[in-house]
């Protein structure tokens, strides 16, 4: 039933630009799409291991960065690299955004809870005002300009169908890549530092190594999506670190469902297409924002574990 | 076996455990008595590794293991049974056992293991899918123990086990540590119930402000004036 039920929606999914030849929509969908696998990586370290990382966009813009800057090209006083294909640039950001996680993993977890919410925070905002300042390199609020399309196997992603089966692709990659580790041993752990640290600890969980990885894994995946972003877009600006999109992808997560694996596909799908729905029925922005808001405070208010367990408890009500 | 000497520990600047120094023997039943504060839960996570004492020296089998990992000390085969929230909540009660033996690899040595868990407590088995959380606090009790025994320890530690729980469970659960001992597993144990931790120990130990003020075999400490105003109320 559950196994019919994805492959349906599968499906409608991979055969979606066939059947709708609405460009405006497909870009929607692409733009949800990459905020999506950006979801599924905040859930692994928001839902599973239990940190709420609110400096998320960091890895998710150096994703973009990297990636724009190794497929562009750049000449500072340090350090020359000619334009590179686009499928290393983007696993250049995928690395990029990872070793940042590895890095902040190992400082920011000598805190916890609140402080750990604060160093995320700070983090986010030294990385934006290196992208404002390092003109040299970032090219500041100028922004990197023209960025060069993927093109792999002699396919140009340039179009939108073809970039909407792309992010599609990574998007399950994502998906299938985040439930292996958390039914995996590691997953466990995390699972288990999460809900009762002291005791993760007294049963041998090695919790600096297994936020680390966690952290290590969720970032590259946001790298993943910044990179996808950045090739898409085609432009790169400070302004991808602007702390709405870390609130985007939280909001996503926490009112699909943390801890859960469909929880940031389901609500990344509400939240992130509702708002051009409502303009769908020409509403005015100040109201669709109005509207959004209250339906986010609605599923939180009587849905406080998410939407996700909510269905799954009403579907075993049910049978 | 476990030898402990000089055992300092401290939270920031202030000392919890000064100067402890504690011998306990193959196959034995020891306890910690002693108030709030004395030191007995620090002086059990210095043994178990959680905290790393700030001077002292632990010998587990021959072994220094005074600044081992929590880790390398659950290898070693010592377990430790924390105070207050003792599962996990929100995994189920099978999930739960297998954190237990999270640092091993035999899967046949595994089952069997949970096979004969399931077997001495059927109502874990009854509830193996059920979230931890959801147990009674006597359940969670039992499912706390077997989640140490899981480990296949050669040392428990156990850290409060009656608190916090209804008379007749107290009994039973205190009842299910002697079974653990008698099948060979050695026992520190960590308790403010002093009368039932004495009655049931082959030695204990009194603490006071982080050091040990006076020990004895089970039934001496129950004889002993001081000890029975204190503790006690004769």
């Amino acid at each position: 039933m559950k196994a019919a039920f994805t492959i349906a929606g599968l499906v409608v999914l991979a055969t979606l630009p066939w059947w709708l030849d609405n460009p405006y929509i497909l870009h929607v969908l692409i733009v949800t799409g990459i905020f999506i696998i950006a979801a599924i990586s905040l859930n692994l370290l928001l839902g599973y291991a239990g940190q709420l990382s609110l400096g998320h966009v960091a890895f998710f813009g150096i994703g973009a960065y990297a990636s724009s800057l190794v497929s562009l090209g750049f000449d500072i006083s340090l350090l020359t690299l000619k334009p590179k294909p686009v499928w290393m640039a983007m696993l250049a950001g995928i690395a990029a955004a990872g070793l940042c996680g590895w890095l902040i993993g190992r400082i920011a977890f000598k805190v916890r809870g609140a402080y750990f919410v604060i160093v995320s925070i700070s983090f986010v905002e030294v990385v934006r005002l290196v992208a404002v300042n390092w003109v040299e390199l970032t090219q500041g609020p100028m922004a990197l300009n023209n960025i060069p399309p993927l093109s792999l196997l002699g396919i140009s992603f340039l179009k939108k169908p073809s970039n909407y089966w792309l992010v599609l692709t990574v998007a399950v990659i994502s998906y299938v890549l985040v439930k292996r580790l958390v039914q995996s041993k590691a997953g466990r752990a995390m699972v288990a530092l999460a809900e009762n640290e002291p005791l993760a600890r007294s049963v041998g969980v090695d919790v600096t190594r297994t936020l680390v990885l966690a952290t290590v894994v969720s970032a590259a995946m946001a790298g993943a999506a910044g990179a996808l972003y950045a090739h898409y877009i085609r432009i790169v600006d400070p302004d991808v670190f602007l702390f709405i999109y870390t609130v985007t992808m939280v909001i996503m997560v926490v009112t699909g469902g943390k801890g859960t694996l469909a929880g940031p596909i389901i609500g990344g799908l509400i939240f992130g297409l509702l708002p051009e729905g409502l303009r769908a029925f020409s509403i005015k922005p100040e109201i669709q924002w109005i509207i959004y808001g209250v339906l986010m405070l609605a599923v939180v208010y009587f849905l406080p574990a998410g939407i996700v367990p909510a269905l799954k408890r009403r579907l075993r009500w049910l049978s | 076996m476990l030898s402990v000497s000089s055992l300092e520990c401290r939270y920031g600047k202030v000392a919890a455990v000064r100067g402890l120094s504690l011998e306990v023997n193959k196959g034995e039943l020891v306890s910690l008595i002693g108030a709030n504060g004395a030191g007995k839960t620090t002086t059990l996570k210095a043994i178990s590794g959680v905290l790393p004492p700030a001077g002292g020296r632990v010998i587990f089998e021959g072994e220094d293991i005074t600044h081992a990992s929590a880790r390398r000390i659950l290898q070693l085969g010592i377990a430790h049974c924390p105070e207050g929230r003792r599962v996990f909540p929100y995994m189920t009660v099978r999930e739960n056992l297998e954190m237990g033996c999270f640092l091993r690899h035999d899967k046949p040595g595994i089952a069997a293991d949970l096979k004969r868990l399931f077997e001495r407590f059927p109502i874990l088995d009854e509830r193996r899918h059920q979230a931890a959380g959801t147990l009674s606090g006597g359940e969670q009790q039992m499912l706390a123990i077997s989640r140490a025994l899981m480990s296949r320890p050669k040392l428990v530690l156990f850290d409060e086990p009656s608190l916090g729980l209804a008379p007749n469970i107290v009994e039973k659960t205190f009842d299910i540590i002697k079974q653990i001992r008698s099948e060979g597993v050695t026992v520190v144990m960590v308790e403010q119930n002093a009368l039932a931790a004495l009655e049931l120990s082959d030695r204990a130990y009194v603490m006071e402000q982080g050091s040990v003020t006076l020990s004895g075999s089970g039934r001496q400490l129950l004889d002993d004036p001081q000890v029975q105003k204190v503790y006690l109320g004769g």
